[in-house]
């Protein structure tokens, strides 16, 4: 286990517990994620990992424990709320374009609507952000016309347009094609080397070794595993780790 | 026929009140339909429990009620109008809204629900989200369905020529009375009007439903 200061943490969650019901989601979840740190969470289907990814901007509520965001504790619905969730970048599985929006638009609607630039600054920004994730010359269409590769990489600049502090990504490959996915994932370990906090939940194991300063191994509501990822993929402590692994590279 | 030219001019004013009441009725019914269905969508209990109730009652009762509600009992209330109009706009503005809310709610429901995570993950408030990404994308799927509902109206607004107010049909049964001999003429006549309203309106339903089409 990494040691930490809770101190310096941008992200920490403290005895997060949550509920579907009978289902115990999340159990007594704790966790620091330091500025800069690359956090990459894994496990089965069904362990949680999404729903902490969730719960870190409150589109999950939870049921006790606190969740601070950069010393502040999320807020209740509200103004409060919706200027954290600002700083919080959320990257989605289905990548969630505005589909009535130009990806031009799609970029430039929070920084206009929500911090207040203006429309020439924020297209500036806007294309300087679409080049970087190779999708620059996309501007003008629809979501719609773009392939799987292409809409997340534009998910991923409307979510850095806000100049967020942390990125959730939430399974950010998983609904695309396998030619597509490396093409995300160029774009996501070049922003880990840039020095961007990130919490990644994926199953993107290559991902991980490469880019991930600390894996977590989530089962059944828990996390089981919180270390390097050399130490985890080499050496990994509990059983269910071991029979997840093993599972993965038997393919 | 001869009854329809005979007494054009009161058709045509008949048939200038019936729009009048149907453009600004349809104009009150189509703003607080809307709010009706972004309070059934709030975060806020109270503003839900509200739109429901009022959209299960509204809906669920007749016309009729809204109408004697409007022009009878509101008065008793103290709430007093110079013209029978007013409580005709009243009537079918209420009436039609619970329609028109119910319409909006299913086309907001229409919006798959990662927009709006989507936009709130981005920091928008509940405002911003319903008006800069929902609404926009509800409003394409529910005009067909408004446009019916919008039709439904024209014809509602008849109810008010049993309440004194002279549109289209308050013209019809005065003119029935006078030419018991022409009755049929005057209702054709009365329904030649109708139609030049309602037909247009299903046009341009259909003429919206194809760009709609092109632009998915």
């Amino acid at each position: 286990m990494t040691t930490q200061v809770p101190g310096d943490a941008l992200v920490s969650l403290n005895a997060v517990n949550k509920h579907y019901g009978q289902l115990h989601v999340l159990k007594d979840i704790n966790l620091n994620v330091r500025k800069g740190e690359v956090v990459v969470v894994i496990g089965p289907s069904g362990s949680g990992k999404s729903t902490l990814c969730r719960a870190i901007n409150r589109l999950e509520t939870i049921d006790d424990g606190v969740i601070k965001i950069d010393g502040k504790e999320l807020p209740e619905e509200g103004k409060e709320l919706a200027k954290l969730r600002a700083d919080v970048g959320m990257v989605f599985q289905s990548f969630n374009l505005f589909a009535h929006k130009t990806i031009l638009e799609n970029v430039t609607l929070g920084p206009i609507k929500v911090k207040g630039l203006s429309k020439t600054e924020a297209d500036k920004d806007a294309m300087a952000l679409l080049e970087r994730v190779g999708v620059g010359h996309q501007a003008p269409k629809l979501p719609a016309q773009l392939s799987g590769g292409q809409q997340q990489r534009v998910a991923i600049a409307r979510a850095l347009a806000m100049k967020p502090k942390v990125m959730l990504f939430d399974e950010p490959t998983s609904a695309l094609d396998p030619e597509m996915i490396n093409e995300v994932l160029d774009v996501m370990i070049q922003l880990a080397k840039e020095g961007m906090t990130m919490i990644v939940v994926t199953h993107e194991m290559g991902f991980a070794r490469k880019a991930a300063d600390r894996v977590i191994f989530m089962d059944a509501g828990q996390i089981v595993e919180d270390d390097t990822p050399e130490e985890f993929f080499n050496n990994p402590k509990s059983s269910r780790a071991k029979d997840f692994l093993s599972k993965l590279l038997t393919h | 026929m001869d009854v329809i030219i005979d007494n054009l001019p009161a058709y045509v004013d008949g048939f200038l009140r019936t729009l009048f009441l149907s453009v600004v009725s349809g104009i009150f019914a189509l703003i607080f339909g809307t709010l009706l269905a972004a309070a059934r969508v709030s975060p806020v209990a109270a503003l839900r429990g509200f739109s429901m109730t009022y959209v299960e009652i509204v809906r669920n009762t007749p016309l009729t009620i809204a109408f004697f509600f409007a022009a009878v009992v509101l008065p008793r209330l103290g709430v007093t109008f110079q013209q029978f109009e007013v409580a005709a706009i009243i009537a079918l503005s209420a009436y039609t809204s619970a329609f028109i809310a119910e319409a909006v709610r299913s086309g907001v429901n229409s919006v798959p629900v990662g927009q709006a995570e989507a936009a709130r993950s981005i920091g928008m408030k509940f405002s911003q989200v319903l008006t800069l990404i929902i609404l926009p994308q509800a409003l394409r799927t529910v005009i067909p369905p408004m446009i019916n509902i919008l039709i439904a109206l024209v014809k509602n607004s008849s109810v008010a020529g049993a309440f004194y107010v002279m549109e289209l049909f308050g013209y019809g049964r005065q003119l029935a009375n006078a030419n018991g001999d022409a009755v049929l003429w005057v209702l054709v006549g009365v329904a030649f009007f109708y139609l030049l309203i309602t037909v247009p309106l299903g046009y341009i339903a259909n003429l919206v439903e194809r760009k709609v089409a092109i632009a998915r």
